[in-house]
């Protein structure tokens, strides 16, 4: 098999609540997915269901062959949560060493870089860093490690804009023909650009998996103005 | 500065229309080499995969050619380069008299309108 996330019949309750209803997908390597959709569909169940922290009711999930939960497919994925974990009594450069320790795929350099271009100095406590740069160390982190998939819940919603686009190129230029990533975000009309194809989740299914390119041919219009059609409130 | 990409058209056919401006207007002179697929997506801002669709896409027209290992050139065909200027000079014509026809002006009234802002 050479899907690099394979997911098959997934179904996830919360008590009466459905938060997952059958989804079934899989992605290959070397594409950038977004995972779209409006507050509550669904985006950070699957993520979780993905990364093996939460269990579904229903349905198997395959990473690069490994069921999630698995300690080779926790190996494979690099993850970052919609919020962050990290200590914030650390230093950076602790967090970095920490990472390095952990992960066999860590990239120290990139990671140094990337603390550079972003203007962040290395001997800091993490919780004396803004809000927004906190966020971007734990982007940094993530994005430091030479993973195969790599799953980014609301990567860039606290960052400003200038550093969206930064990381945003950062993204391009670490891009692996033998990785895949998905990011899940509101931030459409900054993401687009850099997506292969987008995944519309509405109230736990899938609503179109398609290629940007198709969905802007097939539509006359952008990703995000189509989202703005489908979810109209 | 990424690449303004902004229409509703798909992505892929607005880095052409970039890529072929950069080309008209001698960013790009014949023969020169082009940036890497890695390099040019950086550029634009946009997923190395859509980039390489577009210079496929630039090389099924001739307007690019790749050397199997030294990278993608631009052509040294002028007349090509004059063709395609010719046709981006046609789209720009239309979209102009269109808009202009939309304010309601006659094909006479905009000569003599483009005719007065020359002058100024």
């Amino acid at each position: 098999m050479n899907n690099l996330l394979e997911i098959q019949g997934l179904s996830k309750t919360y008590g009466s609540v459905t938060a997952l209803n059958d989804v079934s997908l899989s992605i290959e390597p070397g594409h950038i997915i977004g995972l779209l959709g409006p507050n509550g569909s669904g985006k950070t169940t699957l993520i979780k269901i993905i990364c093996g922290l939460l269990q579904p009711n229903t349905g198997t999930v395959l990473v690069d062959g490994n069921l999630a939960g698995s300690a080779n497919s926790k190996a494979a994925i690099s993850y970052l949560p919609d919020k962050t974990y990290l200590d914030e009594d650390m230093k950076i450069e602790s967090i970095i060493s920490m990472f390095d320790y952990f992960y066999d795929d860590f990239d120290m350099d990139r990671a140094m870089e990337m603390l550079s271009s972003l203007n962040i100095n290395p001997k800091a406590t993490l919780k004396t860093l803004s809000k927004g740069n906190q966020e971007k160390v734990h982007l940094i982190v993530v994005m430091s490690r030479r993973a195969k998939l790599y799953i980014l819940d609301e990567p860039i919603a606290g960052v400003d804009p200038a550093a969206r686009e930064y990381i945003l190129r950062t993204i391009i230029s670490n891009y692996e023909p033998s990785a895949s990533m998905i990011i899940a975000t509101h931030l459409i009309a900054d993401v687009e650009p850099v997506l292969d194809e987008a995944i519309f989740l509405q109230n736990g299914s899938i609503k179109l998996f398609k290629p940007i390119d198709e969905i802007r041919a097939e539509n006359g219009q952008s990703v995000e103005g189509l989202f703005k059609e489908v979810y109209r409130c | 500065m990424p690449w303004n990409l902004n229409s509703g058209s798909p992505i892929f056919v607005q880095i052409i229309e970039h890529l072929q401006i950069d080309i008209v207007s001698g960013k790009y002179k014949p023969g020169d080499k082009l940036p890497s697929v890695r390099d040019l997506a950086g550029e634009a801002g946009v997923n190395p995969n859509t980039m390489q669709k577009a210079l496929s896409d630039l090389e099924s027209t001739g307007l690019v050619h790749s050397e199997r290992t030294s990278g993608r050139f631009i052509t040294e065909d002028d007349n090509m380069i004059k063709n395609l200027r010719k046709s981006l000079v046609d789209v720009q014509i239309e979209k102009f008299f269109k808009s202009m026809e939309k304010l309601g002006f006659t094909g006479e009234e905009i000569l003599e309108l483009v005719k007065e802002y020359s002058q100024k």
